[in-house]
């Protein structure tokens, strides 16, 4: 019983299994390919000052953004009145990082909702975009991973903002986000998004910019502790052994209700039909009947 | 009588003619004190008819003696109390919260009771599956014609037994005290005061004083562990003992009539099957409850009236009248100084309070349409009455859309659909969908029907082409084993068929009395039971039916007279019955 | 028997045939393969056995996993404890049934019986007889010739179904009773905790909020300050009395543009620069709601999908329910901290019929 793992996360007692040779191949190619993304000409780059960091985000904001923000940002109406694209002025960096970070934009198509999908820029384009969004106006910044990590906590202090995270995690979030962050429906096809699995950087983000319909969460509202505290209970919920068997989908008593007809139900009147089937029958006739 | 077995003096000799083996010494000293043998003698070797569809019912019994075990053993720990405490159990993410006792002592069942998360996985999928089997035995008890005359009555047991059953889960659903039954609590409360005059009044009673109160778990406790599981177990054994002396009904077929049962008897082989029939049950129970979470109440976290989640739902079997309260338009009445929720009180006092009364009085319905007062022990099959299957197709069909509404959140995250749009959809499918279905089905049955003319006249298709001398193609038919085609005319004749609707004369020719209007409605409504449906041939289009296959067979015939081969193996023979033509004949 | 002609007056005649083919009777029985060939009736035996053997195992194995599984073990992912511990079980419970039924199946004898029906109805001198007793027993009583005895006794016996619903009474004080007593804050259907003066704080953590806290757009899950200070000795709200003001108190806040806010008429100054705030009790059935749009304003519950417009006064967009929310007066109070103006000047929740 390999998998029987007493207890969840340490990894010495993989260390000679199969996959083991496979893991270290695979460490093996990641260093190298860090170490040459490391030492590679490109990142000579890195050291740009702000300055030309905004205008290079500018360039690139020019071509892929000013067709619904505007030239500037200042957003765009079409002929008939409707927003096309938001005014970006003073929304901050953080909801660029957001919003191009998580490939809600650019968006595909205008639409009701902007979907998550693979980022079209790299770390280094959307950062540039950020500092060129947030140079428009004062607005919230990338938030630090410092501001959300429970690094330096003592064990008590630790589930003590677990516990509070869960409250205010229940209070806030799984109205629309539902209790275990599996996402529910808003109305006219709107749709809040499944945020387990979603890094913590961009959760703080969201709750403090809001995107698209989302209600934001800015730090007057929500204490940067209280946010930190949210994702810290959600990372835990990740943590979390199924205690209970396969979740379903976590989404409640409907999928719930479905598994008792399918495959309760199913199984049970499938055993009713082979206890009531006739067995084989032989053609020959008893010897001693 | 044969006296010589009764003990005729206070003896200290039992009374036994012979020697009897262990068993019959058990058996003997039994019946000195109980008299059983009278009473078993009958019973023991009963008769139950053998199909699948015979067993749904046990499925709900079964279901029902796993409620009982499982539900035992969460006694033994939970606390039906609403007193406030505080967390300190083994689950970190609660730790140091204020909850009340009946969702601690749930917090303890789940994870520091070793089996206790399994206990109460396996009492909710059996809670589950103990309405759902009830529906499923109802259905097939419909479509069946099981639930005719003298079986009306059982018809009516099991239809309270689906109402307690359904009360009893949302009891249930109720006492852990979860962020979902609070909720669902909440909601009760809103309908309850939705009731005109009394509601509020209600209200203040079951909750103890204004909502949430803290009478109202230790209540439904009462209500969920004593008063409905006693009625349940009452209205069981009257069922029980109703089928028992009824008899079971059975399929028309070879040797099987009105007048006998054909099967098994309960000893030894019903009492093996339906046996092990309770240790399939509680086997599927405990394999959902190993594999499948359900309720997670630990991320529900306890009862707050300030918190809500998505997909706030009741567990299915209350799904239906939910959906009809999501998809009911906002109407409120204010005259006098009063409110009228008619927005709330239709789909959720109304509609299923109706609901229930038109099911249990749906054989007297159909008995009174019929006008039909024999007893009925052969079942048929749903397409020989059509109407009768479309009607509960319809009802079906009317339960599946509201059902659907009330998971319309759901449906609308999955399909990418607009909540909006399905809601504005389910409000007009829920009216015409039963109609359409009700149409389809009777029209579905009806065309089953002439087939089954079809088959009886002219045989059935063997597959087997043949091609004339003058280079034409034609599907051999050939007529049907007896058995099988008295199987298929063992029913009765529709009495539209015989011209008994609406008889201007009765039986000894005195002209019937003018009708009153429920009358002409009861003529019209026969109209529609019958007037459209295929009846099986008589015996001259049978026989005409047979000279034409004759006839054709005789065309057909390859030139040495003898059939095609190829019919031995299309499933309506036994291989051993036929053989292949020799080849040198 | 001597009822042979009142069966056969109950039981249809065997017209469902009609004649067109004769029942052909109970068909030959075929024997089994474990009937006839002594060698599959052993290898079926041992079947059997073997799956009671391997139910015997599975118990064993639920046994040991009992004393063994630790409660936070996994496996795959999964709660190794409910795994091992269901699964076993499932097992044994499965392999005792498939091993019955196929012991059934294949070597108890499988010859149908008949057995006939009798009709459900009694004999006709059963009939009469039991009529006759009945009549007996009720001319002997005297209950028809004695009208005041019988009148008597069924005003008596129907006297005592009252205490039967009148001794139900005390299960709660009456809405009138608990609004009247006030023995807990903000007590009745018609109240709230909420005062004037009382401050808007956050939920869960209780803290106030200052206008200049909140940006556009801002959501915040609030409650009033009694929750957390409102006790004897400004001790927070326990037990069932904080459960019945959470109840009806919560209120969500929001801030947008104050220009996109449409006032009710007479409510033009319960808003502060744009931040409102509404009861999060729908006035449906009264689940808490609080999926806000931020660029809609609306509020959607989550429970049957009334959509709530809070920049139009609360007014219903959408669904089931059919009151707009109640509105919460908002103000500042000396230290620049949100308070209420006051208590709701409605109800809060689901409608009932002395509301109005």
């Amino acid at each position: 019983m390999r998998l029987l793992n007493r207890s969840a996360g340490r990894i010495s007692k993989h260390r000679r299994g199969p996959v083991a040779g496979l893991v270290v191949l695979l460490l093996g190619l990641l260093l190298t390919g860090g170490l040459y993304a490391a030492f590679s000409p490109a990142q000579a780059d890195e050291t740009i000052s702000s300055d030309e960091q905004i205008a290079k985000g500018r360039e690139l904001f020019l071509v892929s953004c000013s067709f619904c923000h505007g030239q500037n940002g200042e957003g765009v109406r079409s002929a008939d009145g409707n927003q096309l694209g938001p005014s970006l002025v003073g929304v901050g960096a953080a909801a660029v990082d957001f919003q191009v970070g998580t490939g809600r934009m650019p968006m595909a198509q205008p639409g009701a909702q902007a979907q998550a999908k693979p980022p079209t820029f790299t770390q280094d384009e959307i950062d540039a975009l950020a500092a060129y969004v947030a140079s428009l106006g004062p607005g919230p910044a990338v938030p630090d991973e410092s501001d959300y990590s429970l690094e330096g906590m003592s064990d008590e202090e630790r589930q003590a903002a677990i516990t509070r995270g869960g409250q205010i995690f229940l209070t806030n979030c799984t109205a629309c986000h539902n209790f275990e962050g599996s996402g529910g429906a808003m109305p006219r096809g709107g749709y809040a998004p499944h945020i387990r699995g979603v890094e913590p950087k961009y959760i703080y983000e969201a709750l403090l910019t809001g995107p698209q319909n989302m209600p934001s969460f800015g730090n007057g509202d929500l204490s940067p502790e209280e946010k930190r505290d949210v994702i810290a209970y959600l990372g835990s919920l990740e943590d979390m052994p199924n205690y209970g068997g396969f979740g379903l989908g976590g989404l409640g008593p409907v999928p719930e209700g479905l598994a008792a007809w399918v495959i309760g139900i199913g199984l049970l009147v499938g055993a009713a039909v082979w206890i009531a089937a006739h067995t084989t029958r032989s053609t020959k006739k008893k010897v001693d009947a | 009588m044969d006296t010589t077995k009764v003990a005729d003096t206070n003896g200290t000799q039992p009374a036994a003619a012979s020697k009897p083996g262990r068993v019959g010494t058990l058996a003997t000293w039994a019946d000195e004190r109980l008299g059983l043998a009278t009473a078993m003698k009958k019973n023991l070797r009963k008769v139950f008819p053998d199909h699948w569809s015979f067993m749904l019912g046990e499925i709900a019994l079964w279901s029902f003696v796993v409620l009982l075990l499982t539900g035992v053993f969460l006694t033994l720990w939970f606390t039906p109390s609403m007193g406030e405490t505080t967390y300190d159990g083994t689950y970190e993410q609660l730790r140091g919260i204020q909850m009340s006792e009946a969702f601690a002592s749930t917090l303890r069942i789940s994870f520091d009771v070793r089996g206790g998360l399994l206990m109460r996985q396996m009492h909710h999928w059996a809670a589950m599956l103990f309405v759902a089997s009830m529906m499923v035995h109802l259905l097939r008890v419909w479509f069946t014609g099981a639930f005719r005359k003298p079986r009306e009555l059982n018809w009516v047991i099991g239809c309270l037994l689906l109402l307690l059953g359904t009360l009893e889960g949302f009891t249930g659903y109720s006492l852990p005290d979860d962020l979902l039954s609070g909720t669902g609590i909440r909601a009760a409360d809103g309908f309850i005061k939705a009731t005109p005059v009394v509601g509020t009044y209600m209200s203040f009673f079951l909750f103890g004083g204004e909502f949430p109160g803290e009478s109202i778990i230790p209540r439904l406790y009462t209500v969920h562990v004593l008063l409905i599981p006693g009625l349940l177990l009452a209205l069981i054994g009257a069922h029980m003992l109703l089928l028992v002396y009824h008899k079971h009904t059975q399929w028309p077929g070879p040797g099987r009539t009105e007048k006998n049962v054909v099967g098994f008897p309960m000893l030894p082989v019903y009492a093996a099957k339906a046996g092990g029939f309770f240790f399939i049950v509680f086997g599927v129970t405990a394999l959902m409850g190993a594999l499948l979470s359900i309720n997670p109440v630990w991320k529900y976290g306890p009862y707050d009236p300030s918190k809500v989640t998505a997909g706030s739902q009741p567990d299915w079997y209350m799904g239906w009248p939910d959906g009809a309260l999501r998809i009911m338009p906002g109407i409120e009445t204010h005259i006098w100084g009063v409110t009228i929720s008619w927005n709330v009180m239709l789909p959720i006092l109304v509609l299923p309070m109706l609901a229930f009364t038109v099911l249990l009085l749906l054989p007297f319905i159909d008995a009174w349409v019929t006008g039909d007062k024999r007893d009925h022990h052969l079942l048929y099959r749903p397409r020989n009455a059509p109407t009768r299957t479309a009607l509960m197709v319809a009802l079906m069909t009317m339960y599946g859309l509201f059902w659907a509404a009330g998971g319309n959140d759901i449906i609308a995250i999955k399909l990418h659909a607009s909540i909006n749009q399905i809601t504005y959809f389910m409000r007009a499918a829920v009216l015409v969908g039963p109609i359409l279905a009700f149409v389809i089905t009777r029209r579905w049955c009806i065309s089953l029907q002439r087939k089954d003319n079809e088959t009886l006249l002219h045989g059935y298709e063997t597959g087997i082409i043949m091609r004339s001398a003058e280079g034409g193609y034609s599907e051999r038919h050939l007529p049907l084993p007896e058995s099988r085609a008295y199987v298929l005319t063992a029913r009765d004749r529709d009495p539209v068929a015989n011209g008994e609707v609406t008889p201007e004369v009765d039986a000894n020719g005195v002209a019937a009395p003018r009708k009153g209007r429920l009358a002409g409605l009861r003529d019209r409504m026969r109209t529609v039971m019958w007037a459209d449906n295929v009846q099986k041939p008589t015996l001259e289009e049978l026989e005409a039916g047979h000279h034409h296959a004759d006839h054709e067979h005789e065309l057909q015939a390859s030139l040495d007279g003898h059939a095609a081969d190829g019919h031995q193996f299309d499933g309506h023979h036994l291989v051993s019955e036929e053989h292949l033509r020799d080849p040198h004949h | 028997m001597s009822d042979d002609s009142h069966e056969l007056m109950n039981l249809p005649d065997e017209g469902v045939t009609d004649d067109l083919y004769a029942n052909p009777g109970l068909p030959e029985h075929a024997w089994r393969p474990t009937d006839v060939d002594p060698k599959l009736e052993k290898r079926a035996e041992r079947q059997v056995a073997t799956l009671m053997t391997l139910s015997a195992i599975c118990t064993i194995l639920l046994l040991v996993s009992y004393f063994t599984v630790d409660k936070d073990a996994t496996f795959a992912g999964l709660g190794a404890q409910n795994l091992a511990l269901g699964l076993s079980l499932a097992g044994a419970l499965l392999f005792i049934g498939v091993g019955v039924i196929q012991w059934a199946r294949k070597l108890m004898a499988d010859h149908e019986i008949v057995e006939m029906r009798h009709p459900a109805a009694s004999s006709q001198e059963d009939r009469e007889a039991t009529i006759a007793a009945l009549n007996a027993g009720l001319e002997e009583s005297g209950i028809g010739r004695r009208p005041l005895v019988r009148n008597s006794l069924l005003g008596a016996v129907g006297l005592l179904g009252l205490p039967a619903i009148v001794m139900l009474r005390d299960l709660g004080p009456t809405p009138n009773q608990v609004a009247d007593a006030q023995d807990y804050p903000g007590a009745g259907l018609e109240n709230t905790v909420w005062e004037e003066g009382t401050r808007v704080v956050r939920d869960v953590v209780g803290t106030p909020i200052r206008p200049g806290d909140l940006q556009i757009g801002d959501l915040v899950n609030a409650e009033p300050e009694t929750l957390y200070n409102g006790g004897p000795d400004g001790e927070p709200l326990e037990g069932v009395v904080l459960q019945i003001a959470k109840s009806k108190a919560a209120v969500v806040v929001v801030r947008m543009e104050p220009e996109e806010i449409t006032p009710a008429p007479g409510r033009e100054n319960w808003n502060v620069d744009g931040i409102t705030s509404y009861s999060k009790i729908c006035t449906h059935v009264g689940c808490p709601i609080s999926l806000y749009e931020r660029t809609t304003h609306h509020l959607l519950c989550p429970c049957h999908q009334s959509t709530f417009d809070l920049a139009d006064a609360g007014r219903v967009v959408f669904g089931p329910a059919a009151r707009p929310l109640p509105q919460l007066p908002l103000a500042v109070d000396s230290e620049g901290y949100l308070v209420a103006q006051g208590d709701f000047n409605e109800p809060v929740g689901p409608s009932f019929w002395e509301r109005g």
